[in-house]
């Protein structure tokens, strides 16, 4: 079976400032995947490449096809991205929203059919938006419209999932049932995920491998506990910190 | 759950059509003269009635409808393409733009390609092209401008919106003051926007070059509502962002381009129109755009009655009377995104 994301000696720059200097790793598929590193590691733009927004120089593959053979509308059905912010200035409602997750099949003026009706119902099931399918998106807390943004991302049907730090702006409560919800949708139906995050402990927790870039690199790649060291935190974010292993998960734990 | 169905699309498409109907008959009974129906179906010679009706007033309705629509259905496709809710053509200085580019048409085209000042067939072809070499000239470059690390950044819009609009009248008022008398009264008419009667192949080129960029822009529908959740996420969820956005900017500069011609600049139908009927019918784009084109149809078609009715036998630019509705709704949307933080 051909890796859900395929890179190798991958490089990006925006204009003279290079951002990612020969970033190689595979992804398979079904797995979950936390992305860290400093700010301006290039997490964000990796995430971008990877959905044809950015196009970066060297090896891409998706399921074993390089990305640049994709055409938008066909890489939409297999990669679906949750980024960081959503600011809609326009009243749509949360099944609008959801609904757009459905657009890439849809030809001019043809309108939802049954079909993806139920797939948009059965995504807001999974991800609890339901009740407040005909609130307006803008109206939403933080925490909903994170989930509503997911709710979309699951109605393109996708087979891999990019987040790009998707619990940044939430608190610690709704963070955890992000993460839990991605880890359901990890589990249960195979998705495959690349999560950008910020916060190590969260990552520890949930994701049980780790990819840390660094100056355009990838500095380290495995299980947290083997990733996570004092060592490693000193020499990627330059602060001192302590690591204990939690006793029920053997997850590392860090303290600052 | 509720999404847009078949259903409402007919009712909302066909109810706003039933209205303009009517308005279309009631506009054109209206007017300083009254016409006695029962005169105007008296087939015979002479017949002063349907003369009015018929050579006057209908071709001036119908074309104040095609300006009405296309001004609306440009005014959505501006706010969604900038995701700004104040764009419109007017605003940001398209019309503007468009009137330049009618006016050195209007001076070197007809005049000299087509012999002897406003033929007929600088009246459908040049000047409209000449227009839409404007319009579009007009909104690449605001929208360049407005450009600021692939965003498009709101107050640089509305800014540079207002300083082209500026520079541009400033140019267009030098043109005036250039040229000779009968050239002036015509760039003055183009200044204040305001619909006059015209014949009726003029008129159907007009709906022809509106209704070809209408369909156009309804084609992008749905890519319309993705572009104003920003251009990446349209990006991730399956749109080829630049080329829509290219033939967008096409179809309404033909759209515009075709409107300043006949009508010069109308402001505040493309401001308003989108907003209102976006709370009646929401904001998906497959039904606003047909919603707003009709409502803006209605809404110039009895605009310009009242600009043809008011200081009878004199008349109104229908500028005028769209100013006088449209300033201070943009006030007040202005007022109220300041104090509800919405983002303009």
């Amino acid at each position: 079976m051909n890796p859900a994301i395929e890179i190798r000696d991958l490089t990006f720059s925006y204009g003279d400032k290079s951002v990612l200097q020969g970033v190689s790793f595979s992804v398979s598929q079904g797995e979950m995947v936390g992305l860290l590193g400093p700010n301006g590691s290039g997490k964000t733009t990796l995430l971008k490449i990877l959905s044809m927004v950015l196009a970066g120089k060297g090896g891409v593959k998706l399921n074993g096809r390089e990305i640049q053979n994709y055409g938008r509308r066909e890489l939409s059905r297999l990669v679906a991205v949750v980024p960081q912010e959503n600011q809609v200035n326009f009243p749509y409602t949360v099944a609008e929203m959801v609904s757009m997750g459905r657009a890439s099949l849809h030809g001019p003026f043809s309108l939802e059919g049954k079909k993806d009706l139920e797939i948009i119902r059965e995504s807001m099931r999974l991800t609890d938006t339901l009740l407040f399918a005909d609130r307006y998106f803008h109206e939403l807390s933080g925490g909903e419209k994170q989930r509503v943004i997911i709710a979309r991302a699951l109605a393109q049907e996708p087979q891999i999932l990019l987040l790009d730090e998707p619990s940044s702006f939430l608190d610690i409560r709704h963070q955890l049932e992000l993460l839990e919800l991605v880890r359901k949708l990890n589990r249960e139906h195979g998705l495959t995920v690349l999560s950008a995050l910020h916060d190590l402990n969260l990552a520890s927790l949930f994701f049980p491998r780790i990819l840390i870039l660094r100056d355009g690199v990838v500095c380290q790649d495995g299980p947290p506990q083997d990733v996570l060291t004092p060592e490693v935190i000193h020499q990627v974010y330059g602060v001192e910190v302590r690591v204990f292993l939690d006793a029920t998960t053997g997850r590392p734990i860090i303290f600052i | 759950m509720d999404l847009l169905d078949r259903g409402r699309m007919i009712r909302v498409s066909g109810g706003l059509l039933f209205l303009l109907l009517l308005s279309v008959i009631g506009c054109a009974f209206l007017g300083p003269v009254p016409i006695d129906f029962s005169q105007v179906i008296r087939f015979s010679g002479s017949n002063p009635d349907a003369d009015i009706l018929f050579r006057a007033r209908l071709p001036r309705v119908l074309l104040g409808v095609a300006v009405g629509g296309g001004l609306a259905s440009c005014g959505v496709v501006l706010q969604a393409m900038l995701r700004n809710p104040l764009a419109c053509p007017q605003v940001l200085g398209v019309s503007a733009g468009a009137s330049l580019g009618g006016i050195l048409g209007l001076i070197f085209l007809s005049s000299r390609l087509f012999f002897g000042g406003q033929t007929l067939l600088g009246e459908i072809s040049g000047v409209p092209l000449a227009s839409f070499a404007g319009a579009l000239l007009s909104m690449i470059l605001i929208y360049r401008i407005s450009l600021i690390h692939g965003r498009i950044h709101p107050y640089q819009l509305l800014l540079s919106g207002v300083i082209f609009n500026a520079f541009v009248s400033a140019v267009i008022m030098f043109l005036n003051s250039i040229v000779d008398f009968y050239q002036a009264q015509g760039i003055l008419f183009w200044l204040m926007g305001s619909l006059s009667t015209r014949a009726y192949l003029t008129v159907a080129f007009i709906w022809i070059y509106v209704l070809a960029g209408f369909f156009w822009l309804w084609w992008h529908g749905l890519s319309l509502n993705l572009i104003t959740l920003g251009e990446e996420a349209a990006m991730q969820l399956g749109v080829d962002v630049a080329k829509v956005q290219r033939q967008l900017f096409l179809a309404s500069s033909l759209i515009v381009g075709a409107m300043v011609s006949v009508s010069g600049m109308i402001g505040f139908v493309g401001l308003m129109i989108p907003h209102v009927m976006r709370r009646m019918v929401g904001s998906d784009h497959r039904i606003l755009l047909p919603a707003s084109f009709l409502a803006g149809a209605i809404f110039l078609s009895w605009a310009d009655t009242l600009a043809r009715v008011l200081f009878a036998p004199a008349e109104l630019p229908v500028g005028i009377i769209t100013a006088f509705f449209g300033g201070p709704f943009f006030l007040f949307l202005l007022y109220r995104g300041e104090r509800k933080k919405v983002s303009l």
